[in-house]
């Protein structure tokens, strides 16, 4: 039953990956990658790793690859893209290297015989609580520095974009509006 | 795996699958009535005995409309965005209770599709791939009030998220578990959750709100552009293309329902007879309240929208969880 779900979901995930490098149209490869984050899950869910897993489908799908979409909104969707590829040394190289060093980390459980896991969960624990408990003991201090991460990012988003938070265009009165432009092309001028 | 087991789960799948697709049928007929007697109107009326059979002829044409892929449009995608819509709505089902267990022939019935550890978070996660469903079908369409509607919809739908999120963040600190189930035992021992604890019931509050903005209903109903007399998302789409979207709306603002009775408003209880009733109500009652809301309250301003999300809500919805954590620590 694990064996034929995993080999289902391998293949979909590959296909659904595959398809999104190979598809020249901007809407079929974000959609196949949406779906292609939802099949990983299904990994998590056959490791009894619930919690990643629903983790997995909201971070990823949920907002991720919901941010592409909104990036995407400034292009024409319905059309293909032409695509430039300028060296094929650079393309051979690069996909060489990253065969290589996937068949690296799929060799080394192989390979190597003494692996095991580090922090075996707990006897009955639930799931969540488990990933609770190596968060919050082991990797405390990784865990507050991406914190601190976002955190850092988040202001830098908000000074970004808060430009002109201060103003609303749809409380000023039309002399307003006109006294602004006319002033921010005086401004240019004078520069 | 038992034979039981899986017959058993095939046939809950079914039940539950026409169920809820009788009921998004039957919740337009009652929005319309209520909506009508609101406005001191009669509603549907013609066909059948007060219009019951209203729904059987929106059917009937729903289903036998042509089916239309207008040129320019991303045909695929354009396809499968209302099936995304509609499946999300019920995959979200597969965690929810919908009634205590009962004996049936001697057979113990658990009306619920699969007890996840993570019920609650994995709800959440499919509600979250929900947002695809009007996304894609506005960016495939090939038509610019879509796109846009679209777009306001998805950041409509991703900033109430935040809230719903950390509203509900409360009362799973609270009881420590995850599972809707735990939510309904713990309740049925300690009080309902809106009302034991003042944290539960700022963050039942913020959780309503957020529903509305979750569903699309009408204060927060911005994904289709009213002021734009077109139908956002949905405006190249007929037929039953156009049909699965409304069901996949309506089944989400059934099983919104349902996690909020049972999450804040104490479930089924005990697991009685009155128990289930008392659900059922409380999921009517919430369902009613979609449609009044409607009747009595206008469209808000996009950039209203926001500044409540993102200026009320949340910070509100924050301030509630860091007072949760300081008092049960103390």
């Amino acid at each position: 039953m694990e064996a034929i779900a995993f080999y289902l979901f391998a293949v979909l995930t590959v296909a659904m990956f595959s398809y999104t490098v190979m598809s020249s149209q901007a809407l079929y490869a974000l959609s196949s990658m949406a779906a292609g984050m939802i099949m990983i899950s299904a990994f998590f869910f056959l490791l009894n790793a619930d919690f990643l897993g629903v983790v997995q489908i909201i971070v990823y799908t949920g907002a991720v690859m919901a941010l592409y979409a909104f990036g995407m909104m400034f292009f024409d969707t319905t059309r293909a893209v032409k695509e430039h590829n300028t060296s094929k040394v650079i393309v051979l190289t690069l996909s060489v290297l990253a065969t290589l060093l996937v068949i690296t980390i799929f060799t080394m459980p192989i390979a190597a015989e003494n692996i095991s896991a580090a922090f075996p969960e707990p006897a009955g624990v639930e799931n969540p609580k488990a990933v609770g408990i190596v968060l919050f003991t082991k990797y405390l201090v990784p865990f507050e520095v991406a914190a601190v991460m976002l955190l850092v990012a988040m202001i830098a988003g908000i000074v970004m974009a808060g430009k002109k938070m201060d103003r609303s265009l749809t409380k000023m009165k039309e002399e307003e509006i006109a006294m602004m432009h006319q002033e921010e092309t005086q401004k240019k001028v004078t520069l | 795996m038992d034979t039981a087991f899986i017959i058993e789960t095939l046939v809950k799948i079914v039940v539950v699958l026409l169920v809820f697709s009788a009921l998004a049928g039957f919740g337009t007929y009652f929005e319309r009535k209520v909506l009508a007697f609101m406005q001191r109107r009669l509603g549907p009326m013609h066909v059948g005995p007060y219009g019951l059979l209203q729904i059987a002829a929106d059917g009937i044409k729903l289903f036998t409309k042509e089916d239309i892929v207008p040129s320019g449009v991303v045909g695929p995608i354009f396809k499968i965005a209302p099936v995304i819509t509609a499946a999300t709505a019920f995959m979200a089902a597969a965690a929810i209770p919908f009634l205590p267990e009962f004996t049936i022939f001697g057979y113990t019935v658990h009306p619920i599709i699969a007890d996840v550890n993570i019920g609650i978070l994995y709800i959440l996660g499919v509600m979250a791939i929900g947002l695809y469903g009007p996304l894609l079908g506005g960016m495939a369409s090939n038509n610019k009030w879509s796109l846009i509607s679209a777009a306001r919809g998805a950041a409509i739908f991703i900033s109430y998220e935040v809230v719903t999120g950390l509203a509900l963040l409360v009362p799973l600190m609270i009881i420590g578990s995850l599972s809707l189930l735990d939510f309904n035992e713990y309740q049925a021992a300690n009080g309902w959750m809106a009302f034991a604890h003042p944290m539960g019931f700022i963050s039942f509050i913020l959780f309503w709100i957020a529903a509305f903005a979750e569903t699309g209903r009408t204060p927060f109903h911005l994904v289709a552009n009213d002021h734009e007399v077109i139908d956002g998302f949905g405006t190249e789409y007929s037929g039953m293309r156009w049909g699965l979207f409304f069901i996949g709306e309506y089944a989400n603002m059934f099983f919104i329902s349902f996690v909020m009775a049972i999450v804040f408003l104490g479930g089924f209880g005990d697991g009685t007879v009155m128990g289930a009733l008392g659900l059922l109500l409380k999921v009517a009652f919430f369902f009613f309240f979609f449609l009044w809301t409607r009747a009595a309250w206008p469209d808000v301003r996009p950039d209203q929208l926001m500044w409540l999300c993102w200026k009320v809500l949340m910070p509100l919805a924050v301030i509630n969880v860091v007072v949760t954590g300081i008092v049960m620590m103390f």
